[in-house]
């Protein structure tokens, strides 16, 4: 069986690994590369735990062929902390019991992350469109949504102090 | 064994679709197939150029085949889409939907080839001329070459309505959904009703469309084309709904969009 050569940027990091046809981006990187972060839940793009970022947009890494992220800029969950410090995203959540069992978390940061890059500032409503697409079966989602609130909160302070 | 082929361009991944071979559009509907060993192909076809593009031309607007339903809400060309394109899936399915692949999608996906039918959008296939959608649609599942782009014409956003019925908000899959064109504003000359989910494929109504020729946008007027709503439609059970409950509620949700009646 004819593997393909990939090579992708995985959270600023060069990754390269053979692929197999047809193999989808989450068993790339679970089982290629060792990343745990993303998680797989249903496989057919209804779930969104296995949501990464692909040049910066959120996509699903089990509907993504692998070799389709040839030279792309691949970001996950795994990427967010910064050593020990952890991102505000993960911060928020831990400290808003925002993660129960824990399966949708690293698809919800990654939506989120997506949603305050692109607006720094979100209404509540544009918090639940952007995790729309993330079930969680836990939280009933409130825990979550203040969570990102309290994290975008706490990003803008950040700047202004770094200003 | 599933293999993948890559090729330069669109002709020449257009030679190599066929019998046993899916094209790999944002791989929402493929992908979904490779990872459920989906057995009716063993060829994945892909292509490294991607035709996003979408712009005015003579005719109408012309949405490159590689277009997602991101490319369509971020387009003001065909602001008229938006409705639908913003009611597909979450925002990551929405960043890698097509346009192309959308036509293809079976129940019950498929909301924005609704609205392209009752639009009848044109579809251009590489090294053919355009298609109605309509034809385009009965024979859809023969493989007949690569999908380049589709041609909507120009529509002010008065005239185009779209409705989705799902058990899920703000994302789930279609129960029903239905597009109407109300061609002329006030009284609708030549109109379209168009709806997925109600038949094998997306589905035009036409006794309904005929009825809508001239009426007034109100409950006496819309009475006949009520009364024939789902005549020529083919609705199946599934496990969103039954058959029955989608001839039942047909009706109420044409008469909503209609008339604008609490229609999100």
């Amino acid at each position: 069986m004819a593997r393909t050569a990939l090579t992708f940027t995985l959270n600023d990091a060069e990754a390269a690994v053979f692929v197999d046809p047809g193999a989808n981006l989450i068993d790339v990187l679970r089982r290629g590369v060792g990343d745990l972060s993303p998680k797989q839940g249903c496989a057919q793009g209804s779930c969104g735990a296995c949501t990464v970022l692909i040049d910066g947009v959120p996509h699903l890494a089990c509907l993504t062929l692998a070799e389709t992220v040839e030279g792309r800029r691949v970001e996950t969950s795994g990427g967010l902390a910064d050593g020990p410090d952890l991102h505000p995203l993960q911060k928020a959540f831990m400290e808003g019991f925002a993660a129960q069992c824990g399966f949708c978390t690293a698809g919800m940061l990654m939506a989120a992350r997506a949603l305050l890059d692109r607006v720094p500032n979100p209404s509540r409503e544009e918090v639940i469109e952007a995790i729309s697409g993330n079930l969680c079966r836990c939280t009933g989602y409130e825990p979550i949504v203040d969570a990102i609130l309290a994290a975008a909160q706490e990003m803008q302070g950040n700047r202004r102090m770094m200003r | 064994m599933l293999t993948v082929e890559t090729y330069a361009n669109m002709a020449e991944a257009a030679g190599a679709v066929g019998d046993r071979a899916r094209y790999l559009g944002g791989g929402t509907l493929v992908m979904q197939g490779v990872n459920y060993g989906d057995q009716s192909f063993d060829r994945v076809v892909r292509c490294r150029e991607v035709d996003r593009d979408i712009r005015s031309e003579s005719g109408g607007i012309r949405i490159g085949a590689g277009a997602t339903m991101a490319d369509i809400l971020a387009s003001h060309e065909v602001e008229f889409l938006h409705q639908v394109a913003r009611r597909i899936g979450g925002p990551a399915i929405r960043n890698m939907a097509t346009v192309g692949g959308n036509l293809f999608a079976q129940n019950p996906y498929g909301d924005l080839t609704t609205a392209l039918l009752a639009l009848d959008a044109q579809v251009l296939r590489i090294g053919s001329g355009p298609e109605p959608i309509e034809s385009f649609l009965s024979g859809r599942s023969r493989p007949r070459g690569l999908v380049e782009a589709v041609v909507v014409p120009r529509v002010s956003s008065g005239e185009f309505r779209f409705a989705k019925v799902s058990r899920v908000k703000p994302k789930g899959a279609s129960t029903l959904c239905l597009a109407v064109w109300l061609r002329g504003g006030g009284r609708p000359s030549d109109p379209r009703i168009a709806w997925g989910n109600m038949g094998p494929t997306p589905l035009r109504a036409k006794a309904a469309e005929r009825a809508l020729n001239g009426a007034s946008l109100d409950e006496a007027g819309i009475a006949p084309v009520l009364a024939v709503a789902t005549d020529g439609l083919d609705p199946q059970d599934d496990a969103l709904a039954s058959a029955w409950y989608r001839r039942e509620v047909a009706a109420v949700h044409l008469k909503r969009l209609l008339l604008r009646q609490g229609v999100r």
